[in-house]
């Protein structure tokens, strides 16, 4: 009983992050252009390096 | 990467649309491309909508920024103000779906411990923490529902939301109850994965929404549309089309649309009529000679007086009768709310007889409060919920791949119903653009086809673009050529191997042509048509075959029109003006017909709206575009009998899938009636039949491809 009286707030805190995650990432736009997101990984970026 | 460049002061955004990219690669040019030009601070691709952000210094206007696209290789335009925020179904949704996702996942972990027989103080800790993480999620991920349920029982109609939300609030306050009382059984699990399957479905349809409008949004031309203004002094400006004012002198080159109705002043040309009247020879068009806006000038430089603008063209009336009809359709109801009607009613009144029924049994009024409350969450229509959008979501996204876009849902189920198929003939049962004879053209030389080619890639004349690229689709390639000079009206000129070579008019040739002039040789008459779209007739005969009655209506001429009517076999009527059209579609449809317009012009545009359904080929105008309930992109006519019998397999899975969500409600209602329903039987019975419903549903996505 007393495992779970720590394990149950743990999991909480944990789900709450993730989905305090989730929120500032649709805030930010990260969703806005899904596709392009799939793309951008085979852009090489040599000349990125300044 | 660019978007770590900091912004600083005098920075300006501009938003540009550029259709025509759609890879990694086309990401990479563009950012770097732009990213290091004088002015320019930083730039920023959104795939998805097809679009540049670009933020540079004020000096720089859009049409700076279209040039130095254009030089890396890509056509772009500037987005007009209101197309420039495209406001997407499915952002609003997403945090809704991920809340009760993610609430029913945990609120179920605890349940499983409540189920296998956790007691006391322990299930009674996980029911508070339950309610803790359930209610909050609950209110939230459920307040799409809520908010359109309110909204038809506003107007005295009831949805689909209704009878969704009433199980979902019911079912809450129960388990709240349950919860403070010390009780046995919450439901808060059942409750949350039946938001969460819904937001599921309601995520994919608008999703499905979301690709098509980006889809059409493409095919606009987002061109802020305007003319060269001739000032006073003679002096050239660039002026929009909403700050055109009558009495402006308008420059239009050949290949531009007119910005505004006017009369001609100076020059002399041709223009192409087909997408205001859906005439499809050019009218020629000469000083004093009155010119409306939308059409394209064939040949030569005009000046043109604005007579005018805006509110008062020939486009205005139009629109004025697209927004009547647009009015009407919006009447029609869709199939899941006229099933919610007699489902809702039925529902409720089970819930209460079974309530007053254990009452009579002798039961207690909390027993029997508790098992009408079970029998209402065990009837909330999950599955039935599911069965029309996910039908629909597979069966366009079947049609997407296909090259048909479909806009929505409801388009489907009004296509399933069409019986008589009104199609306009230039552009939509022709190609709606002047095609060069291919039998001339294989007839040519190969050096004179060559240079043909090369005089033709040398000028933006639309003839000149058609005969470039007919040529180059045969595996021409380009002469060596120098001294192009293209006399606006005349045509190219140029030098090859010492000698004169030209692509000019033809003197007094009758419809359109060019002349191919090489010093030394007889000129070559290179006719042009506009041709039969592909697979025309096939089409025709599959539409009859499933049972759709078709026939011509075209604002083009008799003469033209009886040519097509011969060559397909089809009834015609020509000649007909945009009322015209929408009082034929109205007496069709009040002689009991459903009617399938297939249009692309401006002329049409009144039509499409009037019709029950409209499909629109991806060439039409925008106002084609916007009016059509689908767009086929690809040239094939094969597009209409495959939406027709796609949208009619679309129906038939739905009832299926209306026939299994029901069937599983009659199994599981006279074990609710009879009180033996707990929390899981819930959960596992509502599973399975989403589950269900969505695998009967998944065989459409082969459904687009015969």
């Amino acid at each position: 009983m007393n495992g779970v009286l720590i394990l149950i707030p743990i999991a909480l805190l944990l789900g709450f992050g993730g989905l305090a995650a989730f929120f500032w990432s649709l805030r930010s736009g990260q969703f806005e252009d899904l596709e392009g997101a799939a793309n951008r990984i085979l852009i090489e970026d040599e000349d990125e390096v300044r | 990467m660019t978007a770590l460049d900091r912004p600083e002061r005098d920075t300006v955004e501009t938003v540009l649309a550029v259709p025509g990219m759609h890879c990694a690669g086309c990401i990479a040019k563009i950012e770097r491309g732009l990213g290091g030009r004088p002015g320019i601070r930083s730039a920023r691709v959104n795939l998805s909508a097809r679009q540049v952000t670009i933020a540079h210094e004020p000096f720089l206007k859009s049409r700076d920024l279209v040039n130095e696209l254009d030089r890396i290789g890509f056509e772009a335009q500037p987005k007009q103000g209101a197309l420039a925020r495209s406001d997407s179904a499915v952002k609003p949704l997403l945090a809704p779906l991920a809340v009760s996702a993610f609430a029913c996942m945990n609120v179920m972990l605890l349940s499983v411990s409540v189920w296998s027989g956790a007691e006391g103080t322990t299930r009674s800790l996980f029911h508070w923490i339950s309610a803790g993480i359930g209610i909050p999620a609950i209110i939230y991920g459920g307040m799409p529902f809520f908010r359109s349920a309110w909204a038809a029982l506003k107007r005295g109609r009831t949805n689909m939301d209704v009878p969704i939300s009433l199980g979902v609030i019911i079912a809450t306050a129960l388990s709240f109850y349950e919860v403070v009382t010390n009780g046995e059984e919450a439901w808060f699990d059942s409750a949350l994965m039946l938001l969460a399957f819904l937001l599921a479905g309601r995520v994919l349809d608008a999703m499905m929404r979301d690709r098509a409008r980006t889809g059409v949004d493409a095919l606009l031309s987002q061109a802020a549309s305007g003319a060269m203004v001739v000032g006073p002094d003679g002096a050239l400006l660039w002026v929009k089309a909403e700050e055109l004012e009558p009495g402006m002198l308008m420059r239009v080159a050949a290949g531009e649309r007119l910005a505004a109705d006017g009369t001609i002043i100076s020059g002399a040309s041709r223009f192409d009529q087909s997408l205001l009247t859906g005439e499809s020879g050019p009218v020629p068009g000469e000083t004093g000679d009155e010119v409306l806006a939308g059409t394209l000038n064939l040949d030569a430089p005009v000046d043109v007086k604005v007579s005018a603008t805006g509110a008062d063209t020939t486009l205005t009336e139009i629109a004025r009768l697209m927004e009547a009809a647009a009015q009407d359709r919006s009447k029609y109801v869709r199939i899941a709310d006229r099933a919610a009607r007699l489902y809702a009613p039925a529902v409720h009144t089970l819930a209460a007889l079974t309530f007053a029924g254990w009452l009579v049994a002798g039961a207690g009024w909390y027993q029997a409060l508790v098992i009408a409350v079970a029998v209402l969450i065990i009837t909330c229509p999950c599955a039935l919920g599911l069965a029309v959008p996910v039908a629909q979501v597979v069966a366009s996204g079947a049609l997407m791949r296909a090259g048909i876009m479909v806009k929505d849902g409801s388009a489907l189920e009004r296509m399933a119903r069409v019986d008589r198929a009104l199609l306009d003939k230039t552009g939509t049962l022709t190609l709606g653009k002047p095609l060069p004879d291919p039998a001339v053209l294989a007839a040519l030389p190969e050096d004179a086809a060559a240079v043909a080619l090369a005089l033709a890639s040398h000028s933006r004349h639309p003839v000149s673009k058609a005969l470039a690229g007919a040529l180059a689709a045969m595996d021409v390639k380009a002469a060596t050529i120098d001294d192009v000079r293209e006399t606006p009206g005349e045509g190219v000129f140029a030098r090859w191997k010492g000698g004169t070579v030209a692509l000019r008019r033809p003197d007094g040739a009758s419809g359109i042509a060019v002349a191919l002039a090489i010093e030394g040789r007889p000129a070559a008459l290179i006719p042009f048509a506009d041709r039969l779209r592909p697979d025309t007739t096939e089409a025709l005969a599959q539409l009859s075959r499933l049972g759709i009655e078709t026939s011509i209506l075209s604002g083009d001429h008799a003469a033209a029109v009886d040519q097509i009517a011969r060559e397909t076999g089809l009834l015609a009527q020509a000649e007909a003006s945009p009322q015209d059209k929408q009082e034929l579609i109205a007496r069709l449809q009040s002689a009991g017909h459903n009617v399938l317009m297939a249009g692309d012009g401006l002329n049409d545009g009144p039509a499409l709206a009037t019709a029950n359904c409209s499909i629109a080929p991806g060439s039409a105008s925008d106002v084609g575009l916007q009016a059509a309930d689908l767009v086929f992109v690809r040239e094939s006519l094969l597009a209409l009998p495959r939406s027709v019998r796609t949208a009619r397999a679309t129906m038939r899975v739905v009832k299926q899938n209306f026939v299994l969500a029901i069937g599983y409600n009659i199994l599981a209602v006279p074990l609710a009636i009879a009180g033996l329903v707990t929390p899981l039987v819930a959960a596992i019975a509502m599973s399975t039949s989403s589950l269900i419903v969505v695998g009967n549903s998944l065989r459409l996505a082969r459904a687009a491809r015969k």
